[in-house]
């Protein structure tokens, strides 16, 4: 067991050291930063003096290796805009992003398992009908426009729901949260729903195909020739037994929830991560990208390791064969 | 009944205390870029100069159309060439309730250039001046060469308190320690990406602001910031995007301000290469380099539609341009008018020049940096086409075209051949966009920084270095008036248009549009 485990994590820091190879290289190429930064009345010396400064007059693998000594100290370097050290600027954006992703996942199982096992239960009903089609539309509409379609309903033409920002935020457990103030919460529903609604068709269309699948099963009908109630045999064993992939299929997809998130932050306005990202991109501020991006590598990889070793003690079967290998 | 009287007068006292707290008047801004920090002194950067000038004061502060204006200076004079004297305003006090003295200016002016970790620092502004404290509100500045333009940059380094910033660092400056400062407002809080928040400095020595209150919020998304202001989260936006100005007009509960910038769209042509590398024969063979002809630059300025490009591209929001600033600045010439659009005269010219078919070119440009930037490349190639020289258009995200377009080549020479690039002069006069793009590419001396064609004239350098010697401001305005006429007569550069900069506010709020972009919150008024 302890073998597996160590091997598994050898593979994972290779994996870290080339993603971070990868990641920093690829960020150097492209373009200046220089240019970003400085004003443009700055002359030709304040221009040297810069580059000297920010230390991209180093040749590119000397500032790699900066860069790993320095991240072994947990030091992911300081942002170019800033001055900041970039990962407290991810930290102090991580708590918004997380709580949009948050209240768009439990949107989607609150909405979504309901639907979907409807569907499934009545397929041939036109409810169910309509909510299959509705599905494809909300995996074929892109965010963006959703968003602003959204914003242009609710807050411009009803005026019910604001437009844009995080409203008020009160501090739980030290981490500011806004879904605990009534301003907060009018201004998390627009941005949660529109994240949510691609997983929200996903997890409709999961439930009903479940659903469809376990309904045929012997248990349920011997539960039904039982003399259980449809409502005990619905609650415990059909949605006990769709519940499976469903899960499995959130926790693999909660990672592209925070990637998505970029474009209904931009478009709300929202203060979170993706914003952070997607502003950096655009300025070329390559400390926050390179640490941005190794956050996500490491965040995947160490859900794939706990994933692996839960699954060889669970399963024994994954555990001799990696042995074998 | 005297009873009733006094109870009554209470009950709409309290009434109207409740209806409108004294002066407790709130603003909500929508803007479309955030400051990167509150140190006045960290980054030389549009954002961070336009916001943190409500809490910063300046010596010398620059009205709508940057003309100068006494700030915490009353006045300025040069006592010689070299040599010039500025009397400060007593009875200023910062927002600590501390007196205002010479000390500050001198401290401000000392760390101004040395911000640890700074991007892109001050030190322009300071470079080769020294400044003395004659008595408490007296400052002399001496400068190592004659420098007329000492005045404006004296306009561009805030004034910090020196109690407060002994040994400050920009982060102290974030958290709201250090943010002290003499201007309008006061700093009350700044939540990164999120809200920047203003507060009303009751003991400011100019013109009380109408806001008890400012909370600024960045929206970057164009589309998301008309969305807030139509929706009411926000009574103010700045940089209204093209497409929606014309609906935000019609709507009668919005109120529209609009005024052309300081800032000129144009192009740079390759001047100093024989063969150019975005310049082909019409067969796609090499060809000796057009561009170093000046026919060939005239027909390619006569053959642009400037007032289409205003009309339709940029849907009426800009200013035809025949020069490098809009009427009105510091050293303008009145001879100068916009190009007309003449395509036959353009093709005669090319004839002339021996290259009647015309010639293959790229142009190149951002696709993120100025207003429908891409979509004017796109349409200048069109109208380049009509005339023979067949165009083709490559556009690219800012972050990586300036590096090409300024040193992308071998031995860090300009890769393109003809670039589309704009220029706002942050001095608010002509000396700027002269010395950064028409004068000879000189880096011991700084000039031509961004000469991105390498246009080299030794009369016109000459005029702009005596320009930039002489104090007397009628003899100078005639320099760079002088320059100005010869750059353009000999192409350096074709100007394309005037950016115009517009702010979108509710019904009942006004501002005065201004050149330098700049929002100020101290002057929206309600009417």
């Amino acid at each position: 067991m302890s073998a597996f485990v160590i091997r598994r994590l050898m593979q994972s820091i290779a994996v870290v050291m080339v993603m971070s190879l990868i990641v920093f290289f690829g960020v150097n190429i492209v373009g200046d930063p220089v240019d970003m930064l400085i004003n443009p009345e700055a002359d030709q010396a304040d221009i040297e003096a810069a580059i000297k400064a920010l230390g991209l007059d180093r040749p590119a693998h000397e500032q790699y290796w900066y860069f790993l000594v320095n991240a072994f100290k947990g030091d992911l370097g300081r942002s170019f805009i800033f001055g900041q050290p970039a990962l407290q600027l991810i930290v102090q954006r991580m708590p918004a992003t997380l709580e949009l992703a948050f209240s768009a996942l439990f949107l989607s199982v609150l909405v979504g398992i309901p639907l979907g096992v409807y569907a499934g239960l009545r397929p041939e009903t036109l409810t169910a009908k309509t909510i299959m089609s509705g599905s494809i539309l909300g995996f074929s509409l892109p965010t963006f426009w959703v968003g602003l379609m959204m914003i242009m309903i609710f807050a411009v033409m009803l005026g019910w729901l604001p437009s844009t920002g995080r409203g008020e935020t009160v501090l739980l457990f030290g981490v500011p949260v806004s879904f605990l103030t009534l301003d907060g919460l009018r201004h998390l529903l627009l941005p949660a729903v529109n994240l949510a609604l691609f997983k929200m068709s996903l997890v409709t269309r999961l439930a009903r195909a479940g659903t469809r699948e376990v309904v045929h099963q012997d248990y349920i009908k011997f539960a039904r020739a039982k003399g259980l109630s449809p409502r005990r045999v619905v609650l415990v064993h059909v949605l006990k037994n769709i519940m499976i992939p469903v899960v499995t299929v959130i926790g693999l997809e909660f990672g592209g929830l925070i990637a998505f998130s970029v474009v209904t932050e931009s478009v709300f306005a929202w203060p979170g991560m993706g914003k952070l990202i997607i502003e950096s991109i655009q300025n070329l501020d390559r400390p926050v990208i390179v640490a941005y991006l190794m956050i996500t590598v490491l965040m995947f990889v160490f859900i794939n390791l706990v994933v692996d070793v839960l699954y060889s003690m669970l399963d024994p079967r994954v555990r001799l064969q990696d042995m074998r290998a | 009944m005297r009873i009733f009287k006094a109870v009554f007068g209470a009950a709409v006292a309290i009434a109207l205390a409740g209806a409108m707290p004294a002066g407790a008047k709130e603003l909500k801004v929508g803007l479309a870029n955030e400051p990167t920090a509150i140190d006045p002194h960290y980054h030389n950067l549009t954002p961070n100069n336009a916001f943190l000038a409500s809490i910063f004061d300046t010596l010398i502060l620059q009205d709508d159309r940057q003309r100068l204006l006494p700030g915490l200076a009353t006045s300025w004079e040069a006592t010689d060439s070299t040599t010039w004297l500025f009397t400060l305003r007593q009875g200023v006090t910062w927002h600590d309730g501390k007196p205002f003295t010479a000390d500050d200016v001198l401290f401000s002016f000392e760390r101004a250039p040395n911000v640890p970790n700074s991007p892109s620092g001050f030190g322009a502004f300071t470079k080769g001046k020294t400044l003395s404290k004659i008595d408490d509100f007296t400052i002399q500045v001496k400068t190592a060469k004659p420098h007329p333009l000492t005045p404006n940059d004296i306009s561009q380094v805030k004034i910090i308190s020196k109690a407060v910033a002994t040994g400050a660092t920009t982060g102290d400056y974030n958290s709201g320690k250090a943010a002290v400062g003499t201007g309008p407002f006061k700093f009350v809080e700044w939540v990164p990406s999120d809200r920047l928040v203003l507060e009303r400095n009751d003991a400011y020595w100019g013109d009380k602001p109408e806001w008890s209150r400012v909370v600024i919020k960045p929206i970057k998304s164009g589309p998301a910031r008309v969305a807030a202001l139509l929706a009411g989260d926000v009574d103010f936006i700045d940089k209204v995007p093209t497409p929606d100005i014309e609906r935000l007009k019609g709507d009668s509960n919005l109120s529209i301000s609009q005024g052309p910038s300081n800032r000129v769209i144009y192009l740079h042509l390759d001047q100093f290469r024989d063969d150019s590398p975005f310049v082909k024969a019409k067969d796609g063979g090499p060809i000796k380099n057009p561009l170093r002809d000046a026919r060939v630059r005239k027909a390619i300025s006569k053959a642009i539609n400037r007032d289409a490009i205003v009309e339709r591209v940029m849907e009426g929001v800009a200013v035809a341009a025949g020069q490098l600033l809009p009427d009105g600045f510091f050293g303008v010439s009145s001879k100068l008018k916009p190009e007309a659009y003449d395509p036959q005269g353009a093709k005669d010219l090319l004839a002339q020049a021996g290259v009647p078919d015309g010639f293959q070119l790229t142009i190149h440009g951002p696709n993120d940096r100025y207003i429908n930037d891409a979509k004017i490349a796109e349409a200048i190639a069109q109208m380049l086409t009509r005339v023979g020289i067949d165009t083709t258009v490559e556009t690219m995200p800012k972050s990586v075209y300036f590096k090409r377009a300024s040193r992308g080549a071998e031995g860090g020479l300009p890769e393109f051949s003809l670039v589309l690039v704009g220029w706002g002069a942050g001095t608010g006069e002509a000396s700027s966009p002269l010395k950064s793009l028409i004068h000879t590419y000189d880096k011991s001396q700084g000039f031509g920084s961004s000469n991105r064609g390498r246009h080299s004239d030794a009369k016109i350098d000459a005029l702009i270095e005596e320009a930039l010697a002489t104090v007397n401001d009628a003899k100078r305005e005639a320099l760079l008036q002088d320059a100005t006429e010869r750059a353009i007569g000999t192409l350096a550069i074709i100007p394309l248009h005037y950016q115009v900069s517009t702010w979108a506010a509710r019904k009942g709020l006004s501002y005065a549009p201004r050149t330098d972009e700049r929002t100020l919150y101290s002057e929206v008024h309600a009417n």
